[in-house]
């Protein structure tokens, strides 16, 4: 069979120029490969909000109520803010010193922050909102009202300080893996001219471990931002009161749920996709600066195989990033 | 150079032992290292050069055996508050040019310069600048004072390194390696720069090197070290024409 296929093969080819008609099915496919895929996917967008659209309609969406109270819960959004950035900068302050404290050879300084990590990371944020929140301020003994009273802390307060301390115990191992990303020779040279501990991680390590934090470190916030809406089930002060708060006690008075749980989420989302959006520019910015340096130095005079043997850890990760700005490179230092 | 073997000694090494775990590194090692002398110190990888020289400013910690520089005197052994600040005392009075060069990557090369002074021994910001300036300009690097490390050669960078040890205005500088890490092409600029530290600045250096060139050029006295000992030591010709033991022999035969 073979020997006869191979050898009509020649005469048989020829014969064959029949054109196929492409099916309905694959002439689609082929008419969408010439559409953007951005236009395609603002049409799936389009299309998931055209079928919440019919669902809320289906559900009669009361969008005169929306109206009326939206602003009554977006009022809340300075106090959501308010919480979530006092909180994050008292997470960093627990975090930087959570770090040290894992990196130390000091048991103290070890053992508490080993008790620290382990404690907040492995228990809910919202019982340890309550235990600060209600239980702490029975630990003061018997007569020691006054004591009593210091510990106890406001809403706002205790949303603060939860959420911190929370945060800060898992903002510690991304401290830790920022520190440690400095490489060792670094601290060496620091170190072999005299430098004090403080003065070492002060100077030469923290600048360098800023890189490496500040990124995770904002995604963090926007995490703490929604989980601020947390504090609302501590109860409320007038006046005082964030988002979710605000749309449970509107939607609980008025029998609203829908529309006052779903302005929230909305406000949450539009608030994260913010935010969101600077995190991504500044996560830009902080890696352009080293490309920029790098393609000039590139261009300028090293050939590229010197860059490789070049030296400490910072640098071999903007090697790494040269190589995808390479074809921009020259053009910027053509001008 | 005759001259110097008669000057006073700045660096003492005495019985100084180090072991990591039940890897013994050093296995007593004394030296005295006198003002303007240029000791170059030699050997297989892995024979304990490189510690000797972290072990005199205390990166590592010698497990016995003292160290003296500058009237400082410290000893091996488990660290305290008091023998912390004494260390930090001695590692100014030594500058360390390492392998990997450790520029700073965040700070150009002037502030590289500039922050030992300023941080370290409170010399204030204007001063510090004018005499980073000076030094850069002595290591050629005047025009490359703003750039950061990341945009220069290995061997400025090298350059750079030294001048940073430098301005700490010490009794010594260790030298550890610093040449290894460079294209060959590179090599050069950089041991100009440590002769002219030798002949011109006459500062006492250790270095850690294979540079035989630099070695029968510049040192006053070569130490050949093999496994954890100074096996022998002489100045640069007695080393070459006629070494006493066959080790020193077959390195030298390997790498000039």
């Amino acid at each position: 069979m073979r020997t006869e296929e191979t050898g009509s093969g020649p005469t048989r080819a020829p014969s064959q120029p029949e054109e196929r008609r492409p099916g309905f099915r694959e002439r689609a496919e082929l008419a969408s490969q010439r559409v953007p895929f951005r236009i395609k996917l603002a049409v799936v967008w389009v299309g998931i909000f055209t079928v919440l659209g019919v669902l809320f309609a289906l559900a009669q969406f009361d969008t005169t109520w929306l109206a009326d109270h939206f602003s009554f819960i977006a009022l809340g959004l300075p106090w959501t803010i308010l919480i979530a950035a006092l909180a994050i900068i008292l997470a960093v302050i627990l975090a930087l010193l959570g770090a040290l404290g894992r990196l130390s050879k000091n048991p103290i300084a070890f053992g508490v922050a080993g008790f620290y990590t382990s404690f907040f990371r492995g228990t809910p944020l919202i019982v340890q909102l309550f235990l600060i929140f209600l239980a702490l301020p029975e630990i003061a003994p018997e007569g020691w009202g006054w004591l009593g009273d210091r510990l106890t802390l406001s809403v706002l307060q205790t949303g603060v300080i939860g959420l911190g301390l929370n945060y800060g115990a898992y903002m510690t191992e991304i401290f830790r893996a920022g520190i440690q990303s400095v490489g060792h020779g670094q601290r060496e040279a620091a170190e072999a001219l005299g430098m004090t501990y403080p003065q070492v991680m002060r100077r030469v390590v923290l600048p360098q471990a800023l890189r490496v934090i500040i990124p995770p470190t904002g995604n963090e916030f926007i995490a703490m931002l929604k989980d601020s809406a947390l504090v609302s089930l501590l109860g409320s002060v007038a006046g005082q009161m964030e988002v979710f708060r605000r749309a449970q006690l509107v939607g609980r008075a008025d029998f609203r749920p829908l529309e006052a749980f779903l302005v929230a989420a909305a406000i949450y989302w539009a608030l994260t996709t913010i935010f969101q959006y600077f995190q991504s520019r500044l996560e830009r910015r902080l890696s352009r600066g080293y490309v920029r340096a790098a393609v000039q130095r590139k261009t300028k005079w090293v050939p590229a195989s010197a860059s490789g043997s070049a030296g400490s850890g910072a640098m071999q990760v903007e090697v790494g990033v040269e190589d995808d700005e390479a074809t921009p490179g020259p053009m910027e230092n053509g001008h | 150079m005759a001259e110097v073997t008669n000057s006073e000694p700045v660096l003492r090494i005495e019985n100084l032992h180090k072991s990591f775990g039940h890897l013994e590194v050093l296995r007593g090692i004394d030296m005295e290292i006198r003002k303007g002398e240029v000791v170059v110190i030699f050997g297989r990888s892995g024979s304990g050069k490189s510690t000797l020289l972290r072990c005199i400013n205390f990166l590592e910690e010698p497990t016995e055996g003292t160290i003296e520089l500058a009237g400082i005197r410290i000893g091996g052994g488990h660290r305290t508050k008091h023998k912390r600040d004494e260390i930090r005392q001695l590692r100014i009075h030594a500058g360390m040019v390492f392998q990997q060069f450790n520029l700073f990557p965040h700070m150009t090369a002037l502030q590289n310069v500039m922050e030992g002074p300023v941080i370290v021994k409170g010399i204030p910001e204007e001063t510090a600048r004018a005499s980073a300036m000076e030094l850069l300009a002595k290591t050629g690097l005047a025009d490359k004072a703003e750039e950061h490390p990341i945009r220069l050669s290995g061997g400025q960078q090298q350059r750079v390194a030294i001048a940073r040890a430098l301005a700490m205005e010490p009794d010594v500088m260790l030298f550890d390696e610093p040449t290894s890490a460079l294209d060959p092409e590179l090599i050069g600029e950089v041991l100009q720069v440590m002769k002219a530290l030798a002949t011109e600045l006459h500062m006492t250096m250790m270095v850690v090197t294979h540079e035989m060139g630099f070695a029968r050029e510049v040192a006053n006295r070569m130490a050949f070290f093999h496994e954890g000992m100074i096996l022998e030591e002489g100045t640069p010709s007695e080393m070459f024409t006629n070494t006493k033991f066959p080790e020193t022999r077959k390195f030298l035969d390997a790498v000039l």
